[in-house]
């Protein structure tokens, strides 16, 4: 009892100190939100669009993201000023958040299938970036560049080609020694876009390769397992006589030693943004933005310079933007806008950051799309 | 203790209870039995999201050992099996050392290295799991590739545990991370063991001409054995959920594997690799039961822990 009441003056300080510290929190934060502290230079109104999806064009959509804030913050850009949210969380994610309709658009590397249309119905593929898959190795007598054949590679991952200097791998690299080493596999662990065009690939280029193997996630024969685009590499870096598949634009900023891989025209070709491009020019016919993509894929194109693990990735947008309660007519016509802007402006952003440019014929494609966008019947592109 | 007890007892009786005392008597009755009520509402929702894949295996799930996304064919055997042989190997690795770190501390340490020691022993503990498996993938994983698996391939390789390629990522490397990652909590329980032990124990052996040794052997280990085990199984707690280090370190395989150079595969990281794309119901299913597997799991080396730990506290009292 005593010491309760001689504690008494010193809890009151201390409620003092704590209401004072309270306030000025208030205070801050009241004047932060109001922009007291750090006035904005614009007084445009600001708005959030919210996406999700794949990882694989998470650098190039987040480059656009902030670059787009600085766009539409200029006075002379009409309408508000827009900020675009893009959550990596993978192609199926991203999918199944537009499904459910809690994101504004998604990004995925694998074209819906058929019955995940049906639980959207009336979403607009808008190809948006090309991808290329590479084979990248780490053996220490080789620079980049040598040869694998689809077969070859198929054989390695099903875990039949062991050694380095198995027969199938030498023929088709005259002069050069191959060590009698084994081969060390590494694949994804987790489910991933970059995963399903690989094995589609190697679905085509050998017919062991069966469609039971074909997925964003399969039963791998052989092989160590890493997490995500930087896993593998990471992985394929630190493992002497590694091999795994990783997206182009990890394998150029790491400088990685990629193979080359003998194409539909039997030239042996790198991958380059150019031998990208190359595959997704000589895309025959593509379907409508809005009809069946499931079985389109610039895997294997014909043309000397393809590169034949090639991927279009693609944007998901309702066509009529009402089925989003998160959006109003200002919002959808920012999106719409923002989606013009990436197919047109947004795509000089992108060769820097090892992503090819789109082919004109898939931004007329892409204009067509965005151009029968609706918010309650009305079009917002004209 | 008995002090604190009738001390109790006399505050309860002598003072009236106070609107504020009852308002904070039931409060935190409330919050003590809400927690009861979380771990019940997890276990029926974890239930409930897993009902698609309990319905189309059952307990067949268990012994299923394939796991393929492809063909939606879902079995957690190899998991299981992941899972038994990283926490064995880790508590084989982990037990040992963290003993010598409590019979160090307990009963040889010098006094003035014995806190610094300590607190740097329980500093392992705070270091979060994804630092472990960074340190995992670029430092123990190279090093047990090149030098440690190699080694033990040379005076052990005749066994099929110990055969193949070392490659680094693998079973071997995961066990050696949660070894590590265990040793904070098998050492700190089980130097409060040891510490429990009455000092008459020591003088008794002593005066009867045993060795330093023979003193902490016979009269000292044997006396806190309980502990010791509650210790180590708490250890195998940590060891049996951990999810990150282990997920960078194992080389996710999904399948059995025949020696300890192969990569594998255990619940918790099965769980944190495929979860973000896990296609409902089947699949997500699979993995919420895989969830609840882990769960029951945990919760049975808990229950155990806890029962000898009981043991040994009670035995200490009553030595008292």
């Amino acid at each position: 009892m005593e010491k309760l009441q001689r504690g008494r003056p010193g809890r009151s300080r201390l409620l003092i100190v704590v209401a004072v510290l309270l306030i000025a929190v208030a205070l801050i934060a009241v004047a932060v939100y109001a922009g007291w502290l750090f006035p904005s230079n614009s007084p445009k109104a600001k708005i959030a669009l919210n996406g999700a999806g794949a990882t694989f064009p998470c650098p190039l959509i987040t480059a656009w993201s902030s670059e787009y804030v600085n766009v539409t913050r200029a006075p002379t850009t009409p309408g508000p000023q827009v900020t675009v949210n893009y959550n990596c969380v993978g192609s199926g994610a991203g999918i199944t958040q537009i499904t459910s309709k809690t994101v504004d658009f998604a990004g995925t590397d694998a074209p819906l299938k058929p019955s995940e249309r049906a639980g959207a119905p009336n979403l607009l593929h808008i190809p948006e970036t090309i991808g290329a898959v590479t084979a990248s190795y780490n053996v220490v007598e080789f620079s980049t560049g040598i040869k694998l054949s689809g077969y070859t590679l198929a054989e390695i991952f099903r875990g039949t080609i062991t050694q380095w200097n198995s027969p199938n791998i030498s023929a088709d690299n005259t002069g050069i020694t191959l060590p009698a080493r084994s081969i060390q596999v590494v694949h994804r662990s987790d489910s991933s876009g970059t995963t399903f065009v690989f094995t589609s690939y190697l679905h085509l280029a050998n017919p062991w390769w069966n469609a039971s193997l074909v997925g964003k996630a399969i039963n791998w024969p052989v092989g160590i397992g890493a997490q995500g685009n930087a896993g593998v590499a990471g992985k394929i870096q630190t493992t002497p006589d590694a091999i795994g598949y990783v997206e182009l634009a990890y394998t150029v900023q790491n400088n990685m030693k990629v193979a080359q891989i003998k194409n539909h025209d039997g030239q042996w070709v790198a991958p380059t943004l150019a031998t990208t491009a190359a595959a997704a020019a000589a895309l025959a016919s593509p379907p409508s933005p809005g009809g069946d993509w499931a079985n389109v894929s610039i895997l294997d194109q014909p043309g000397s310079t393809s590169y034949p693990i090639a991927t279009l990735t693609y944007l998901l947008v309702y066509k009529e933007l009402n089925v989003l309660t998160t959006l109003n007519q200002t919002k959808a016509q920012a999106l719409v806008d923002f989606l013009w802007w990436a197919v047109h402006g947004g795509q000089d952003l992108s060769e820097a950051l090892s992503y090819p440019k789109l082919a004109a014929g898939l931004v007329t494609l892409d204009e067509g799309a965005i151009r029968s966008i609706t918010f309650n019947g009305q079009t917002l592109h004209s | 203790m008995h002090v604190f007890e009738t001390l109790r007892g006399r505050t309860r009786l002598r003072l009236r209870a106070t609107p504020g005392d009852l308002a904070f008597e039931g409060l935190s009755t409330f919050i003590a039995l809400a927690v009861v009520g979380l771990l019940v509402l997890i276990t029926v929702i974890l239930y409930l999201a897993a009902a698609e894949s309990i319905r189309t295996y059952g307990l067949g799930f268990l012994s299923g050992s394939v796991w393929d996304s492809v063909s939606q064919r879902f079995g957690a055997a190899p998991f299981i099996y992941g899972m038994l042989v990283t926490s064995a190997l880790a508590l084989l690795l982990g037990v040992p050392v963290s003993l010598g770190i409590a019979i160090f501390l307990s009963e040889l340490s010098p006094a003035w290295l014995r806190i610094p020691l300590t607190f740097i022993v329980e500093l392992l503990a705070a270091v979060p799991s994804v630092v472990y498996g960074l340190w995992g993938i670029f430092i123990l994983g190279p090093a047990m590739r090149v030098y440690i698996e190699p080694g033990v391939q040379a005076v052990l390789g005749f066994l099929p545990l110990f055969q193949g390629h070392p490659i680094g990522s693998d079973v071997f490397t995961a066990g050696v991370i949660l070894a590590i990652m265990i040793i904070p909590t098998i050492s700190a329980v089980s130097r409060e063991a040891l510490l429990a032990v009455p000092d008459s124990q020591r003088e008794a052996a002593l005066s009867l001409g045993a060795t330093r040794w023979e003193t902490t052997r016979l009269g000292v280990l044997r006396y806190a054995r309980a502990g010791i085990f509650g210790a180590a199984i708490l250890g195998l707690g940590r060891a049996v959920g951990e999810t990150m280090a282990v997920t960078m370190t194992i080389g996710n395989r999904a399948a059995f594997f025949g020696s300890l150079f192969e990569p594998g595969q255990t619940i918790a990281s099965q769980i944190a690799s495929r979860w973000l794309d896990a296609v409902p119901p089947l699949e997500l299913g699979a993995l919420i039961q895989l969830g609840l597997v882990l769960m029951l799991v945990s919760l049975f080396i808990n229950l155990f822990a806890r029962l000898m730990v009981g043991r040994f506290l009670r035995v200490g009292e009553g030595a008292e």
